[in-house]
């Protein structure tokens, strides 16, 4: 099957399909940022996407959360062509993602952060809102316990009503990954959820990955540089360079893989080696 | 009845029921002077447009100018529909409250129609709504005009001269807010999409283009009592004290219940981070949209009151300088703060309208230029936050959930 590597359990490939990209290119202007990328991920499946700077993963991410309309090429997500569409729907349909730079509601309080994810499920009509009748304190105070179930579940709890933008850097993260699930996702797409931790904040990020995986059942894609994590948790990996794949495989194939070494180091590193 | 309420909102209940009682007595004993009577329903005019700036501006983050041009909407709009109706037309009235009312019928079956579609484009969007709008106002004034005038002549006309002008003066109220609504609709589906800054600049614009239409009412637009640059007379005084309480109270309680809810959660997230509101999966358009059409409605409303109580429009009065004004309020008081407006607003039109025409030498108002260019400037250095910052009256604060019982919490964790 295209945009995956050969080799993988055969119970894994029985499964069903949630993400496809289909030969997808995208120019800025005349730079071509991505190109013939392809994709497929399945139900449960934990992959990165790793690559050098400026390789363009953001810009995929980006592709698949419709930020950008593709130039060329069409993204499927369970079986629905979401090329195209505005993100709000396709965040609603399913897709969630964290950004690299942290982008917390700052001012706002944790609770809220969370609660603003429930909104497009929130039950209640504006016309409820403003006579303020029984449907809306029934579904708001319903809206409220499931946001502070969540945060239990990110042990956040205790700091609900602090301001987001006043939680240490590992918290801050956690939210950020909270509030993505919160809009109830099945594909959870991670941009350098890494980016800026220590050794330990690290472990506690990869025992939190596997946690919502199993917890939520979810499939995740991940963007990263640290390589630690990336050949620690994910089930296989697909290499970017100059927006075209390189290489896509298991983890000790990639980490092998000349074309791969040559991209992240540079040709004289290969001859040394 | 009162028993439904709990805690700050009874409080703040009984509070408004005084504040009404204390000001209606001291206003039916003349202590208050037609001056000062004035100077507070000028305030709370100003109020009410500054909380639909401070929704705007301050809690979903879309800097924009054309306040005024909403409130001139709204005052010329109503003024017209009881100026005509004094003078024994009731088809300022049927036009304006039908056409609204027909032209939302037609805004949702073009929402519906346009849900059908992949990908509409904004000025897509922007012509079918704007020609359902014309449509709905062509069907009403062309052909429904004449059996509808004389149906609402017919309703209202009948009934005692007391409750036939409080109807009057309730459709036309409710007539001016919905056209300035309409009006935001319609200017706010293209102009909303432009980043932050380009958007005040366009509102900025809207402001001018309404007041050079409201110089030339009596010509291009064709309404000769608005008498153009003359300015417009003769417009019945109806405004009293009961109708701008009750309008006040309901921007007041309208504007906190929405943002206490999902949707207000929404509106601030807006403000706080587009890109991330949008990944959250929230329509950001609907939202920046919905805030804008509501916070024209209060400033529509307001110029109701406003032309009601000063019987005369004159263009000058909305020109974009004035519509500085509720800006320079509303970051006084604090951006985001529903108290610091309402507070802000009232003491603004009271201390400057009021106290500085009365104690001050005469030729001092020509000063107001300088001062308030100056006050902003020394707010924006010493407390860039505003007065009030985010401190809300308990009525108004946001409430904090409280945390669930351990118990559940448990069984969560488990």
């Amino acid at each position: 099957m295209k945009g995956r590597p050969e080799g993988l359990p055969a119970e894994v490939e029985a499964r069903p399909v949630v993400l496809e990209i289909h030969d997808m290119t995208h120019f800025f202007g005349n730079l071509r940022a991505v190109h013939d990328f392809n994709l497929t991920l399945k139900h449960g499946e934990l992959v990165g996407l790793i690559g050098p700077n400026g390789a363009g993963k953001t810009t995929v991410f980006n592709l698949i959360t419709g930020v950008y309309v593709p130039t060329e090429g069409e993204i499927f997500f369970r079986g629905v062509n979401i090329t195209g569409l505005p993100s709000f729907e396709i965040i609603q349909m399913g897709i969630a993602r964290t950004f690299q730079n942290i982008r917390l509601f700052s001012n706002l309080s944790v609770l809220d952060n969370v609660r603003i994810a429930y909104h497009p499920h929130a039950g209640y009509s504006l016309w409820d809102t403003i006579v303020r009748n029984h449907r809306f304190q029934e579904k708001e105070a319903e809206l409220t316990e499931r946001a502070q179930e969540f945060l239990a579940i990110f042990g956040l709890e205790e700091r609900q009503n602090d301001i987001a933008g006043s939680l240490p850097y590992g918290l801050q993260r956690r939210l950020e990954i909270a509030r993505a699930l919160a809009t109830r996702p099945q594909l959870l797409i991670l941009d350098e959820p890494a980016a800026g931790m220590n050794p330990q904040e690290i472990d506690e990020l990869m025992d939190l990955i596997h946690f919502i995986r199993e917890r939520f059942d979810l499939t995740i894609l991940l963007v990263e540089h640290r390589m630690r994590l990336v050949m620690n948790i994910c089930e296989w990996l697909t290499v970017m360079d100059f927006g075209e794949i390189i290489a896509q495989g298991l983890p000790e194939e990639v980490r092998n893989n000349p074309r791969v070494v040559e991209a992240y180091l540079g040709r004289q590193a290969i001859e040394i080696k | 009845m009162l028993s439904k309420f709990k805690g700050d909102t009874l409080y703040f209940i009984v509070f408004s029921l005084v504040l009404f009682v204390i000001v209606q007595a001291l206003i039916s004993l003349g202590v208050v002077n037609n001056f000062w009577r004035g100077i507070i329903f000028w305030g709370a005019a100003i109020t009410m447009v500054t909380l639909g700036l401070n929704l705007i501006y301050g809690f979903n983050g879309q800097f924009s100018l054309g306040q005024y041009g909403f409130y001139a909407i709204g005052a010329y709009a109503s003024a017209d529909i009881t100026y005509r109706w004094v003078h024994g037309d009731a088809s300022g009235l049927a036009v304006v409250i039908f056409g609204s009312i027909l032209s939302l019928v037609f805004y949702a079956l073009v929402a519906a129609g346009l849900r059908r579609f992949y990908n509409v484009s904004t000025m897509t969007k922007f012509t079918a709504y704007t020609l359902a709008t014309i449509l709905a106002f062509w069907i009403v004034a062309g052909f429904l005009k004449g059996p509808l005038t004389s149906m609402a002549m017919g309703v209202v006309g009948n009934m005692p001269p007391k409750i036939e002008q409080n109807v009057v003066f309730f459709f036309a109220l409710l007539g001016g807010a919905l056209l300035a609504g309409i009006a935001s609709f319609l200017f706010g589906i293209p102009v909303l999409e432009l980043g932050s800054d380009y958007f005040g600049i366009a509102t900025l614009g809207f402001t001018i283009i309404i007041k050079v239409l409201l110089d030339n009412t009596d010509t291009i637009l064709g309404f000769p009592e608005m008498k153009g640059a003359r300015g417009m007379i003769g417009i019945p005084k109806w405004t009293t004290w009961p109708w701008v309480f009750v309008s006040f109270m309901f921007v007041v309680i309208v504007m906190r219940n929405l943002l206490h809810s999902s949707t207000g959660r929404a509106i601030l997230s807006v403000r706080e981070d587009e890109r991330a509101a949008t990944l959250v999966g929230i329509d950001v358009a609907s939202v920046k949209i919905l805030a804008f059409v509501v916070g024209s409605f209060f400033a529509g409303l307001a110029g109701g009151i406003r032309a009601h109580d000063l019987a005369f429009l004159h263009p000058q009065s909305f020109n974009f300088i004035q519509s500085f004004n509720p800006l320079i309020i509303v970051v006084l008081g604090g951006l985001g703060s529903m108290t610091g407006t309402i507070l802000t607003g009232f003491l603004w039109i009271i201390l400057l309208e009021g106290a500085l025409r009365l104690y001050l030498p005469a030729g001092f108002e020509t000063w107001r230029f300088v001062v308030y260019p100056l006050i902003l400037l020394l707010m924006m250095l010493l407390r860039p936050e505003g007065l009030f910052g985010q401190y809300e009256l308990p009525f108004l604060r946001r409430p904090l959930p409280a945390p669930r019982k351990k118990q559940a919490a448990k069984e969560v964790a488990q």
